[in-house]
C-alpha cells in the first residue's frame, strides 16, 4: 500500500512537471510562428476600405504590430498567471469565452466521433481477428487499409456531397440552421448538424482500433491461459467472449486515449469542411488574422485535451492492469 | 521370458488400458530462410498407457517435449504442428472431435504455470470454469470444498492470479482438476518451486485421485518425485519412451531395470550410487536412424546404429533396446 501511494505521489508530480513545460514550449512555438507569418493582420483587416494614417496607427496599435514578439509573450503570460487569457482581436470578447463556446461544440462533434470509432473499431477488431484468415478477416482487414490511406478532407466532402447534397438527409454544414435566432435552436437541429461530420470524423478512427484489437486478439487466443480454457471445455464465441474480449478491452481503451491527438487533428480539418463553428475554425481563423490572444488560448486548451487524453491512457496502464502491477512486482 | 513385437503389445497386457497411445509422432513446421519449410520432430514413435487406478509418471528432461506430449493428448496444439500415431481411450479411437468432446469434462490437464489463468479474471471464476446458471451453485460449493481440502483459504477465491504465492498457485491448478469428474487427469510438471512439504503434499493429491480411480499421468523431469507415487514410470528421452517399468523394478543397483539408460539414470541419483552419467542427449538433428542412446551407452553392439531397436514387452515392462531380454 505504501508502495503505491508513493508511487502516485510520484507519478502526479512527473505529470504535472511535464504539462507544464509542454505549455510554455508550444504557446512559445506558436507564437513564434505566427510572428514569423508574412500575412499582415492590418491589412486582411483593413481589406479594400481606405483609411487614414491615424485610424491605421490606432488598428496597428490594436494589433500590436509592432510590439516585439518576446514583450507580447511576456504580457501575455502575465496575464494568463493571474487567470486572464486576454481578448480575442476578431471577435471582440475574451478568449475564455470564445473557447467555451467553441470548444463545447468540438467537444459534443469529438466525443461522438470517438465513440463511433471505439466501438465500431473494437467489434470489427473482434470479429476479424476471430476470424483469422478467413473471407471476412479479408474484408475488414481492406477496408482498414482503405480508411488509413483515405486523407480525411476527402471523406468529409464526400460524405458531404453524397449526403448533404445529393440525398439531402442532412444539412449542408454549419452547426446551426441559418436565420434561426440562437435561442430557438433546439437540440434536435444540434443533432441535425453534428451526425455528418461526426460519422467522418469516427469513420476515419476506426481502422487503428480495429487493426490493433484484431492483432491483440490473435495474440490472446494462443495464450496459455485460452489454450487451458480450451483444454477445459471452453470453445467458440464463449470462449472469446470470456477471455478474448476482458483481455483486449484494456489495451484497446488505453490505445483510444492515445489517439485523442489524431482526434483533435482530424477535427480540425472535418470542422473546416462541414463549416462546423468548433474549436478547430476558430483556431484556423485566429492563425490566419493574427489573433494571438486566441491562438494562445486555443493551443493551450487542446494542449490540456490531448495531455488529458495520455494521461487517462497512463493511468490505465500502470494503475489499473493488474497485468502491469505484476509485472512491477516481480521486476 | 516372453518378448514380443509393437503389434502385439496392447493385446499382450493384462487388464484394458484407459488410454493407449500408439507410435505418436509430432513434428513442427516453420518457414525458413525464401519460404522454404523444414521439419522439426519433438516426439517420434512414443508409446504410452495409463490405467485407471494408477499413477503413470512420464520422466523427462527439460525441453524434450512433455508439455506438447500432454497437449497432443487434449487436443490443444499449435496450427503448425502435425501429428500421427493413434490414441484410444476407453478402448475406441480418440480423435480431434473426441478430444474436444471428453476435454474438460472426462479428461483434465493441470498445467505447467500460472501462464495458464487468465491475468484478469478471479480465481473462483477459473476454478469453477465456464459453467451454465442452474450449475453455478453446486460448483461453487464443489469449489469451497476443493479449496478447504487444499489448505487455500475461502478469500483467495477473489484473489487474481498475480496476488498468489507459488505454493497456492499450485494447488488451484490441481484444484481445477478436481471440478469435473475426470477419469484421465494429465499433471504437467506439477512440482517445481514447491519445499519439501509442499512437494509432499501435491505428491499426495495425485496418489489420493489414482486411489478414487483415477488414471493419472504425471509428467516431470524430477525422477524423485516420480518414484515417490507412481505405479509405473516411463522413462522419455530424445523424442521417445526407451523404457516403461513399474515401480519396484527401481531398487538396488537397478539390476531389474533393463534399459542401460534407466539403469543410468536410477545409479546418477544421490542417495544410490551419485555416478555421473556421461555425454548430452541428442538434438533431434545429430539422430541417425540407429538407437537414440547408442552414443552414450555402454553395452552398444554394432547393429545398435543401423535401425531404431523396437519396443518389446518383457514382463511388465516395455523397453526399446536391442541386447535385453
Ligand atoms: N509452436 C512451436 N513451434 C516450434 N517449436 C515448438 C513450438 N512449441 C514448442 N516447441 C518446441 O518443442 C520443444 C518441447 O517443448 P515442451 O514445452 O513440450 O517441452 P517440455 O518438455 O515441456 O519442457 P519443460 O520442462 O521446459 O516444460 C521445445 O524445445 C520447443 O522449442
Ligand atoms: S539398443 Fe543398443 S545402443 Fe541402444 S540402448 Fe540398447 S544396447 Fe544400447
Ligand atoms: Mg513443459
Amino acid at each position: 500500500m505504501k508502495a503505491e501511494s508513493k508511487k502516485l505521489a510520484i507519478f502526479t508530480t512527473k505529470k504535472i512537471l511535464k504539462l507544464i513545460c509542454l505549455m510554455a514550449v508550444v504557446s512559445i512555438a506558436s507564437l513564434w510562428l505566427v510572428d514569423q507569418s508574412p500575412i499582415d493582420p492590418v491589412s486582411i483587416y483593413i481589406g479594400a476600405m481606405s483609411i487614414t494614417p491615424e485610424q491605421k496607427a490606432i488598428l496597428e496599435e490594436y494589433w500590436g504590430v509592432n510590439t516585439p514578439a518576446h514583450e507580447k509573450y511576456l504580457n501575455w503570460l502575465g496575464n494568463v498567471l493571474k487567470g486572464d487569457l486576454g481578448d480575442s482581436l476578431i471577435y471582440r470578447m475574451p478568449v475564455s469565452d470564445v473557447i467555451k463556446e467553441r470548444f463545447t461544440a468540438s467537444l459534443a462533434l469529438m466525443a461522438s466521433a470517438w465513440l463511433l470509432s471505439g466501438v465500431l473499431g473494437f467489434v470489427l477488431g473482434i470479429v476479424a481477428g476471430m476470424k483469422n484468415g478467413t473471407w471476412v478477416d479479408k474484408i475488414i482487414k481492406t477496408y482498414c487499409y482503405i480508411l488509413l490511406a483515405t486523407p480525411t478532407f476527402w471523406l468529409a466532402l464526400v460524405m458531404m456531397l453524397v449526403f448533404s447534397v445529393h440525398l439531402g438527409w442532412f444539412p449542408v454544414g454549419l452547426g446551426v440552421p441559418i436565420g434561426v435566432a440562437a435561442e430557438e435552436v433546439t437540440v434536435l437541429d444540434r443533432l441535425k448538424h453534428l451526425i455528418l461530420p461526426a460519422i467522418a470524423l469516427g469513420l476515419l478512427g476506426v481502422a487503428p482500433i480495429a487493426m490493433f484489437t484484431r492483432e491483440k486478439l490473435i495474440e490472446v487466443m494462443s495464450s496459455d491461459y485460452v489454450l487451458f480454457a480450451k483444454a477445459r471445455g471452453e470453445k467458440g464465441f464463449g470462449l472469446v467472449l470470456r477471455h478474448g474480449v476482458r483481455n483486449v478491452a484494456l489495451p484497446a481503451i488505453t490505445l483510444q486515449f492515445l489517439g485523442f491527438s489524431e482526434l483533435f487533428g482530424g477535427a480540425l480539418l472535418v470542422e473546416q469542411v462541414f463549416s462546423y463553428p468548433g474549436l478547430g475554425r476558430a483556431a484556423v481563423e485566429a492563425g490566419i488574422r493574427s489573433d494571438v490572444p486566441l491562438l494562445l488560448g486555443i493551443v493551450l486548451i487542446s494542449t490540456l485535451f490531448v495531455f488529458v487524453g495520455n494521461l487517462i491512457a497512463d493511468i490505465i496502464y500502470q494503475f489499473v492492469d493488474p497485468r502491469i502491477r505484476q509485472q512491477e512486482m516481480e521486476a | 521370458m516372453k518378448s514380443e513385437v509393437m503389434t502385439n503389445i496392447i493385446d499382450g497386457s493384462g487388464s484394458e488400458a484407459l488410454l493407449k497411445v500408439r507410435d505418436l509422432s509430432l513434428s513442427f513446421f516453420q518457414y525458413t530462410s525464401g519460404l522454404r519449410q523444414t521439419e522439426l520432430r519433438i516426439i517420434s514413435n512414443m508409446n504410452l498407457e495409463a490405467y485407471s487406478g494408477e499413477v503413470l509418471a512420464v520422466v523427462g528432461s527439460s525441453g524434450s517435449g512433455k508439455s506438447l506430449l500432454a497437449h497432443a493428448i487434449l487436443g490443444i496444439l499449435p496450427s503448425n504442428s502435425r501429428l500421427s500415431g493413434s490414441m484410444e481411450y476407453k478402448g475406441q479411437s480418440l480423435t480431434q472431435e473426441k478430444k474436444e468432446e471428453l476435454r474438460g469434462k472426462e479428461i483434465s490437464l493441470i498445467p505447467q504455470s500460472t501462464t495458464y489463468l487468465d491475468p484478469l479474471m478471479r480465481i473462483s471464476d477459473q476454478v469453477t470454469g465456464s459453467v451454465e446458471k442452474k450449475d453455478k451453485g453446486l460448483m461453487r460449493e464443489r469449489q469451497r470444498d476443493t479449496f478447504q481440502r487444499y489448505n487455500l483459504r475461502p478469500d483467495v477465491g477473489k484473489m487474481l492470479p498475480h496476488e498468489l504465492s507459488g505454493g497456492m498457485a499450485r494447488r488451484v491448478l490441481v484444484s481445477t482438476a478436481l471440478m469435473s469428474s475426470a477419469e484421465l487427469i494429465i499433471a504437467d510438471e506439477p512440482t517445481p518451486g514447491l519445499d519439501e512439504r509442499s512437494l509432499d503434499e501435491t505428491l499426495r493429491y495425485f496418489k489420493d485421485m489414482a486411489k478414487k480411480g483415477c488414471a493419472v499421468i504425471l509428467i516431470t523431469h524430477d525422477i524423485e518425485a516420480a518414484l515417490k507415487i507412481s505405479d509405473r514410470i516411463a522413462i522419455f528421452y530424445a523424442g521417445t519412451i526407451l523404457e516403461e517399468a513399474r515401480i519396484e523394478d527401481f531398487t538396488n543397483e537397478g539390476e531389474n531395470l533393463r534399459h542401460p539408460y534407466t539403469r543410468a539414470l536410477w545409479n546418477a541419483l544421490p542417495q544410490n550410487r551419485f555416478q555421473k552419467m556421461e555425454g548430452h542427449q541428442p538434438m533431434q538433428d545429430e539422430l541417425n536412424g540407429g538407437c537414440v542412446f547408442f552414443e552414450r551407452c555402454s553395452i552398444r553392439t554394432e547393429d545398435c546404429s543401423k535401425d531404431i531397436p523396437q519396443l518389446k514387452r518383457i514382463g511388465e515392462g516395455l523397453v526399446r533396446c536391442n541386447n535385453v531380454s
